[in-house]
């Protein structure tokens, strides 16, 4: 178990990591979530032992390792920027920690075949990485890092220098291939939707804080703050910032029904959020809410359209089944499905969140 | 990128250590010491305080080869970096002409000082040497060894010949590391020579023109082995460096004492010229702010 | 703004190309109309941004000629084709300022500085950088300076047309909404011909008119994002587009149906294919429903991605993707019925099409 407690980074009298406090199991895999320069890369690089913390410990499996470095420590750590012995072949680039851990040849030859095998690397072992493309040179790091056996492995926007398809396919291998490890696996990204297609537990960052932390389906679904809700929302989140009164919502002279699940809310000042995919062209339930908006741009994806409107100077995006090519700046009626409203206190903590 | 933290770095650097010891700090404590006594190095010292000092700064003959110095560096200066950019922007970036030209660029560099000095002795004379007889045969009167300002060409022309390689590799560096969709964006934007090259090519090679600026300056103005081979500071005192006079008065005259006050002088010189050329310059550089995305 | 001819362009890097596996792009032939949006769709190595350097002359292709107008342009440099291009990560100068980075091109052809300060001044607003006008342009973040490079390149009113090289790259995910509308909706308003390359079918859905999907050189299908999703004309298209992409499973003909393990699919029609093609049929997973009734299947899991949920299952020994709504509850004895619009026959990889 890799433990945090009260860790924090300061640079130049500058926080980059607020102080943390993290654990994460045996055999999980936990995924950093939040856009550039929210401190990914840095509170990672605490974790290997690769920077040390200006306050606070790092524990692993019980013991302090926090000033141990990062050779010492069982860690593999693979990059955005395929990284990799631009003279060695794959086979020795594989086979390179082994050789440093002075294992025997035998044990170097199994390994490295069975980690070729499962990155489908095996007809390219006598290549070096010059020879190979973007995903093979990226298969040739993770096997590297699998053979190591770590038992905490690091990844930075792996994927992220990859075609779209091919980060489909080896973000649907990778959780397998570490799973048996029974490594902590920690990946971080600034995509949501990868998140949420690797399962496991996510932290979201936002500017060197972890605002939340816990199983990726329950952080999406019930953000414990605006920030939270806005770093995972991907197309963007609508809000809207209405005045409760009983069983309505006040919004500039509108009126919105309150959804069963925030009736008990104080009345008041709040702000209320919601997903693209919650407004629709079609009224789908009764908990459904009429609004009035103007299209802007409308973009289509094949199967889905995302409508751009304007309602009353708010910007929003809707996500429509189908194809609906709108004409820019016309009227059009859109139905929000109150069901799923998020309601958040004028200081971004959440209030209520369906479940 | 921050290091790892690791103590036992320093055993690395304890050989270096040693010999820095050895070859500068122990030798320049004794420099100090002499430079505050009187002696003729017969180890018999009389306290002399700040008098060498004084005798120093006030004498015509430092203040005539410092400025020698500082001309001689200014010259310098103008001449190879505006040549050294020029050299290295017409090298070719891809194919067999790289190597060739790196090897050719490096060549100058190799040469020990004192060959320098001496291949350019004996190529300036006008009896045997290639240059002197050339010129003497067209008719232009040219001899380092009695006209001051030939000799001063000669001692320019050298150190051009022999260092302007340094700052056309360094350059060359800075030039290579720029991507190509830079210049393709030029040809978009209609960009002409002279724009590609103060917009693109010179503000990425900035950090580099600092480093060679800043080596071709100490260098110059420390200048001793080549012109004390050609010319031997003459005619007369003309190429008469404050180096060289540091060594007529340190060895041929066994002013021990002026001689290590004007080293120390020299040596602090140095030391606050180079300094505030450093300063102002990454200062600039600091100003650059925000990181390189891409 | 004018409309571009590909004239049966090919392209080797190498000097002397032997067989069709040494050409970077193999024969492209067609014609692109004024004004349109079209992006260059498909993966690495594709030939996609071989392609586009042909059209903005930073490459003179092997064979083949390139036509603006129908004005023969192949032996013409970049600067007097008078193309713009956005590339992949910011290209802007350093040392200018925002306004002076905006204003440089049109310095540089000599317009007057009155014109010059109207341009600038209106595209400043439509890239909404006009608060940072007098800044030095280092100091911005990425997506600041793609504007600006995109800015450069819209500033100038000779421009033939916009290319853009992956330029989202290094932008963010909600960088990438609010700059893909803007670009959308410049296009909507100029109406420039604009050619976007990018491997991210999002990006290139959403912002084309025409989509034109590349594999190994090759164009494989053009066509509106509709028709790439509904109809696609090749397996490669369907698996490219869509995430997950189309399930293609191999069958057997019989008759008027396919056999797909022991289960019978109908056809409309007997289709006409030869008995030794290879027959595999396609079917998106947004055109299947999972319920009780239909073809039996197993489910191996099921991922929770917010909005959707992807559910993998296992049909006769094939693996098959479907998605269902956030709020459905997945069937313990689950069955699937495919959407007869959606099912889709291919021979050899190509789509058979259905006879009247």
């Amino acid at each position: 178990m890799l433990e945090l407690r009260n860790v924090a980074k300061m640079v130049a009298g500058e926080y980059h990591i607020h102080p943390t406090n993290l654990a994460f199991e045996r055999g999980s895999l936990n995924v950093l979530l939040g856009p550039t320069l929210s401190g990914k890369t840095s509170l990672m690089r605490l974790m290997a032992g690769l920077d040390q913390p200006t306050a606070g410990s790092v524990h692993f499996d019980g013991s302090d390792v926090t000033g141990v470095p990062v050779q010492k420590r069982n860690v593999a750590m693979v990059y955005q920027q395929f990284i990799n012995y631009p003279l060695l072949t794959v086979y020795e680039n594989i086979a390179s920690p082994m050789r440093i851990a002075g294992k025997g040849k035998s044990d170097i030859e199994r390994e490295v075949r069975k980690a070729a095998e499962l990155l489908r690397l095996t007809p390219y072992l006598d290549r070096t990485p010059l020879h190979l493309s973007g995903g093979q040179q990226q298969r040739t790091a993770l096997a590297r890092a699998l053979v190591k056996n770590a038992s905490l492995v690091l990844m930075d926007e792996p994927l992220a220098n990859l075609d779209y398809k091919l980060r489909e396919e080896l973000r649907e291998e990778l959780p397998k291939i570490f799973a048996q490890s029974g490594a902590i696996f920690v990946y971080a990204t600034t995509e949501p939707s990868e998140a949420l297609l690797l399962g496991g537990n996510t932290a979201t960052l936002s500017e060197g804080r972890v605002t939340q932390f816990g199983p990726t389906t329950q952080v999406y679904r019930q953000p414990s703050d605006l920030t939270t809700a806005k770093t995972f929302a991907d197309p963007p989140l609508n809000f809207m910032e209405v005045e409760k009164a009983g069983a309505s919502f006040q919004h500039h002279g509108h009126v919105l029904p309150v959804p069963a699940h925030l009736l008990n809310v104080d009345d008041g000042p709040i702000t209320i959020a919601f997903h693209p995919h919650h407004l629709g062209l079609a009224e789908q339930t009764t908990a459904a809410a009429r609004l009035q908006a103007r299209t802007q741009i409308s973009e289509i994806t094949g199967s889905e359209s995302f409508v751009h409107l304007d309602y009353g100077g708010l910007k929003w995006v809707m996500l429509a089944p189908g194809i609906h090519d709108l004409e820019p700046d016309s009227d059009v009626d859109v139905f929000l499905d109150t069901r799923h409203l998020m309601a958040f206190g004028r200081d971004g903590r959440a209030i209520a969140v369906a479940v | 990128m921050n290091k790892t933290y690791n103590n036992k770095a320093w055993f690395f650097v304890l050989p270096v250590l040693l010999l820095v010891a050895f070859s500068a700090a122990i030798p320049l404590m004794t420099v100090v010491n002499y430079s505050v006594q009187d002696t003729f190095g017969n180890n018999e010292f009389f306290w002399a305080g700040t008098d060498w000092f004084d005798e120093i700064l006030h004498s015509d003959r430092f203040w005539d080869a410092l400025g020698r110095n500082l001309f001689f560096s200014f010259i310098i200066l103008a001449i190879e970096i505006p040549l050294g950019i020029f050299i290295a922007l017409n090298m070719p970036k891809k194919g067999i002409g790289v190597p060739v030209c790196l090897v050719l660029m490096a060549l100058p560099l190799l040469i020990p000082w004192n060959v320098v000095g001496t291949i350019w002795q004996v190529f300036g004379r006008v009896d045997i040497g290639l240059l002197g007889r050339t010129l003497a045969s067209l008719g232009i009167d040219y001899n380092y060894v009695r006209d001051p300002i030939d000799a001063w060409i000669t001692v320019i022309v050298m150190d051009v010949w022999h260092w302007t390689s340094l700052v056309v590799l360094l350059c060359y560096a800075g030039l290579v590391s720029i991507p190509d969709a830079y210049y393709q964006a030029a040809k978009i934007d209609g960009a002409s020579r002279w724009a590609v090259f103060r917009y693109i090519q010179l503000p990425k090679m900035k950090r580099v023109l600092l480093i060679a600026v800043l080596l071709r300056f100490m260098d110059s103005f420390m200048i001793y082995t080549e012109p004390f081979v050609v010319t031997g500071g003459g005619p007369g005192n003309s190429t008469t460096f404050l180096s060289i006079d540091l060594v007529k008065m340190a060895v041929g005259q066994f002013d021990l004492g002026p001689a290590a006050a004007m080293s120390i002088v020299y040596f602090l010189i140095i030391l606050l010229l180079s300094w505030v050329f450093y300063t102002v310059m990454t200062s600039s550089d600091a100003e650059e702010g925000g990181r390189d995305d891409g | 703004m004018a409309s571009i001819t590909l004239d049966q362009i090919r392209h080797a890097y190498n000097p002397n190309p032997v067989s069709d596996a040494d050409y970077a792009l193999r024969e492209v032939d067609h014609e692109w109309v004024d004004g349109g949006a079209y992006a260059l769709l498909g993966p690495s190595g594709c030939g996609k941004t071989t392609l586009l350097n042909i059209i903005s002359g930073l490459l003179h292709p092997s064979h083949g000629r390139i036509l603006f107008d129908g004005n023969d342009v192949t032996e013409l440099s970049t600067q007097a084709r008078n193309i713009a291009q956005v590339f992949q990560f910011p290209v802007i100068y350093d040392t200018m300022t925002v306004y002076d980075n905006l204003a440089f091109p049109l310095r540089n052809r000599k317009v007057p500085e009155a014109e010059v300060d109207r341009r600038v001044r209106e595209m400043l607003d439509i890239i909404d950088l006009a608060d940072w006008s007098k800044r030095k342009a280092r100091g911005l973040t990425a997506d600041q300076k793609q504007k600006i490079s995109l800015g450069r390149g819209l500033v100038r009113n000779d421009v033939n047309a916009i290319l853009f090289d992956e330029p989202l790259t290094v932008i963010d995910p909600h960088m990438k909404w609010v700059l893909r509308s803007q670009l959308k909706r410049l296009h909507k308003k100029f109406g420039f011909t604009m050619v976007y390359v990018t491997h991210d079918q999002t990006e290139a859905l959403t912002f084309a008119d025409k989509v034109v999907v590349m594999f190994e050189g090759q164009i494989v299908q053009i066509g509106t994002p509709a028709e790439l999703f509904e109809k696609p004309r090749h397996t490669f298209v369907g698996y490219f587009i869509g995430s997950p992409g189309m399930n293609i499973m191999p069958v057997r003909l019989e008759g008027n149906a396919v056999l797909l393990g022991q289960e019978r699919l109908d056809l409309v029609a007997a289709p006409s294919v030869n008995p030794a093609d290879r027959l595999q049929v396609g079917i998106r997973p947004e055109f299947i429903r999972l319920g009780q009734s239909g073809l039996p299947v197993t489910v191996t899991r099921v991922e929770d991605i917010g909005r959707r949920k992807i559910v993998r299952a296992e049909l006769q020994g094939q693996p098959i993707a479907a998605v269902v709504n956030e709020d459905t509850e997945i069937p313990t004895d689950a069955h699937v019925s495919f959407d007869p619009a959606g099912l889709n026959l291919y021979a050899n990889s190509w789509r058979v099409e259905e006879r009247a």
